[in-house]
């Protein structure tokens, strides 16, 4: 699409678009590389050595098809069914290696020696690097300083799998600063380096590329899920930052009348409170890394901090077919707070044996605390749990004051431990009517 | 839609096409730049070096930076050191097509609390210098306010045109519609990377000038490379009239005289910036102006 051709009738019909969202905003320096991954994403789909080498790769490196689980104890909690799509038993740890082993494949198709990417919870940089161990490329990987602190476990494992890990120190020190440092390396470097974008985001065609790459959570889900249960669920959840595990684990299922598919963003103290990445409920259309979406701006298009416990969903934007979906009505997207994520995170643990990351905790607490209301009794979902949650423990012992026990900080007794700590403060906790002992 | 070809510049009338925001595109109008007052503007600031035998030399500067005054005093020390064209900095949160030092700039100004209205009054206040200004800035500031509010406060501020960075020519068309109407040329950007057939794309969409990328990368961190360079200005002469200006990788009188031996104008940003920022904020209009003077020297130097 250029200006050369004429216009379509609507920005709806253009490629790289959905709806009104998407497209190419980026410098004019990277228009080559783009158009070069639309080819080299066009030539391999069309070629089936691409096809089985993906396949292969996903089956026997990355540990494919995933479980789909009935979580019994946790359906019984939440008064619905509850299948969990295992995403956290697959290599690395979570779902993003299901794109970056496909962009790796791309990677060598374009005869790029290296890749770079940017991580928030350091799960995509962890996944990055691993892959360009397996293909030997080189890797240099963008995280926020604050997200090294957080989740510094990732930190070591990149180190460990050869890559370089470069700690971020401008604007907020998250994800959206290394996003914007992976971007500057690229326009520098394009002629020698694939950017690897971990989410649905980005200029096009990366929110399409990652949700063909990530759509076998889905197609797999769809499967298991009349195979193992019968017919289709009532709804399908996932949280929400960039959106790659949930666009993933809805694209196959769009299709699909009667499939609710419902994205948790992150409420971080409360959506309003100022301080939350929930993007969809409180952010307005806006351009931001690369594509048209939503994002949290304020009234000068200044971007917001966003704040979230888990460093996967801190950020202040959100994949433009997201927010596609959002504004067709086909998507429900909803926000569960940090104090609901670490609900979820430790209900998980304690009712299922299954140390959930942050990020698809959000997703359980959402569930736990509003899915009956929401869905009605009985009803049969499918949450992707995306990832596992050995990475957070750190993080999560220092938020909820560990040698007090994790139930303490969800109550009112603040000698838990960090006052610094924002879940413990049994004032804001009022405000959000969870009461002192709320937590079983 | 057609998009004007070469030099040749159509009139494009007040009552400008209607482009974007859902409105339907009448083939029949033109959109360009080229129309424009402040089309015009720029290029008499190009003829006018041109007559001097020399590249127009335009200075960046990020508005409000270090402070409001201070900024004030700055773009004046530039215009009266010899710049001929002034860019001014919109800042903004995310800005990747920079590098730390306006990065830094950006975030000093936003913590500073002066925000996008402050901004273009301390522009509108810059009416006595007779150049023309450009608005530098990211597609989300213009956005955020829409594009044809953003245009018409820049209009209402006295600047000529608008660079933006993020904007490639293939997302461009609503922009530009807002621009023409009120009167505002848009600079792109050209790569060395560029196809020629987006070089083409760029040289019929851009007014003012074209702005050639003198490096792969962000602002203000590497030299330029001569040759490559010299090879995107021809290139990018091939599908346009209007003056090719080089911009990122220029820092002092030697690259400024480099660049201006093969183009129309040179552009220095992260430099004059560095020089306003360090230091005390009461002698950065000095800093500035001798900073601006030696690349006025060098854009003179076409030996």
């Amino acid at each position: 699409m250029s200006i050369l051709t004429p216009p379509p009738e609507t920005i709806a019909a253009r490629e790289g678009y959905f709806g009104d969202f998407g497209g190419q905003y980026v410098p004019e320096a990277l228009s080559g590389a783009l158009s070069q991954l639309v080819d080299a994403w066009g030539d391999a789909r069309n070629d089936p050595a691409f096809e089985a080498e993906l396949d292969d790769l996903r089956r026997n490196y990355g540990g494919r098809p995933t479980p789909l689980y009935r979580a019994g104890r946790l359906s019984e909690e939440a008064g619905v069914e509850v299948w969990l799509k295992r995403e956290d038993l697959a290599h690395t740890g979570s779902h993003k290696l299901n794109n970056v082993v496909g962009q790796a494949l791309l990677t060598r198709r374009m005869g790029k020696p290296r890749v770079i990417a940017e991580t928030g919870a350091g799960q995509h940089g962890v996944a990055t690097a691993t892959a360009a161990a397996l293909f030997g490329l080189e890797c240099t990987v963008y995280m926020g300083a604050e997200d090294c602190r957080r989740q510094r476990l990732n930190v070591v494992r990149m180190q460990l799998l050869g890559a370089e890990v470069v700690p971020v120190e401008s604007g907020t020190r998250t994800l959206k600063d290394a996003i914007n440092e992976a971007m500057r390396d690229w326009v520098t470097n394009v002629d020698s380096t694939h950017y690897l974008i971990g989410s649905a985001m980005g200029p096009h065609p990366f929110p399409t590329l990652v949700r063909e790459l990530q759509k076998v959570i889905s197609v797999e889900s769809r499967q298991q899920f009349a195979a193992q249960a019968g017919g289709v669920p009532d709804a399908v959840i996932a949280c929400v930052g960039g959106g790659s595990n949930a666009i993933g684990s809805f694209a196959d299922w769009i299709e699909v009348d009667g499939v609710e598919l419902i994205g948790i963003e992150a409420a971080g103290e409360g959506v309003g409170s100022g301080r939350s990445a929930a993007t969809i409920s409180e952010g307005r259309q806006a351009v931001l890394h690369g594509s048209r979406s939503i994002a949290l701006v304020d009234d000068d298009g200044q971007v917001r901090p966003a704040h979230s416990v888990s460093a996967g969903l801190d950020y202040p934007g959100v994949g433009p077919e997201h927010a596609h979906l959002a504004a067709s009505g086909r998507g429900t997207y909803l926000a569960a707070t940090d104090e609901e994520a670490l609900f979820g995170f430790r209900r998980t643990s304690e009712l299922e044996g299954i140390i959930p990351a942050l990020e698809p905790a959000h997703a359980v607490g959402w569930l736990l605390r509003h899915g009956r209301a929401h869905l009605g009794d009985g009803a049969r979902v499918v949450l992707t749990m995306s990832g596992r949650g050995d990475k957070d423990v750190d993080e999560v012992v220092e938020v909820a004051g560990w040698d007090v026990g994790v139930d303490r900080a969800f109550g009112a007794d603040t000698a838990a431990g960090g006052a610094d700590v924002t879940v413990a403060d049994p004032a804001r906790q009022g405000e959000q009517g969870v009461a002192p002992g709320d937590a079983p | 839609m057609t998009v004007p070809v070469g030099g040749e510049t159509p009139a494009v009338g007040t009552g400008a096409p209607a482009v974007g925001n859902g409105t339907p595109v009448d083939g029949e109008r033109r959109i360009s730049g080229r129309g424009t007052r402040g089309h015009a503007r720029i290029a008499e600031a190009f003829a006018r070096a041109r007559a001097e035998d020399r590249a127009a030399l335009i200075i960046y500067l990020t508005a409000a930076y270090p402070d409001v005054a201070t900024s004030h005093a700055c773009f004046e020390a530039a215009v009266e050191a010899g710049a001929d064209v002034l860019e001014v900095g919109i800042p903004f949160s995310d800005p990747m097509m920079d590098g730390p030092v306006i990065q830094a700039a950006n975030q000093h100004v936003l913590e500073s609390g002066v925000g996008v209205t402050g901004q273009l009054e301390l522009v509108a206040g810059l009416g006595h210098l007779d150049v023309p200004k450009l608005a530098m800035t990211y597609v989300t500031i213009a956005d955020t306010r829409g594009y044809d509010a953003f245009a018409a406060e820049l209009a209402a501020s006295d600047v000529s045109g608008v660079i933006l960075p993020d904007l490639p020519v293939s997302e461009a068309e609503p922009w530009l519609g807002a621009a023409a109407r009120h009167e505002l040329a848009t600079v792109f950007l050209a790569s060395s990377v560029s196809t020629d057939a987006r070089l083409a794309a760029i040289g019929r969409t851009s007014s003012g000038w074209v702005y050639a990328a003198g490096l792969l990368g962000v602002t203000g961190v590497n030299a330029l490379v001569g040759e490559v360079t010299r090879e995107l200005v021809e290139r990018v002469r091939t599908h346009t009239d209007l003056p090719v200006a080089v911009g990122i990788g220029v820092k002092d009188r030697d690259s400024a005289a480099e660049v201006a031996r093969f183009a129309d104008g040179v552009i220095v940003g992260s430099a004059v910036v560095r020089a306003a920022g360090m230091g005390e904020p009461a002698t950065a209009p000095e800093r500035v102006g001798a900073l601006v003077r030696e690349l006025r020297a060098g854009v003179a130097d076409r030996r």
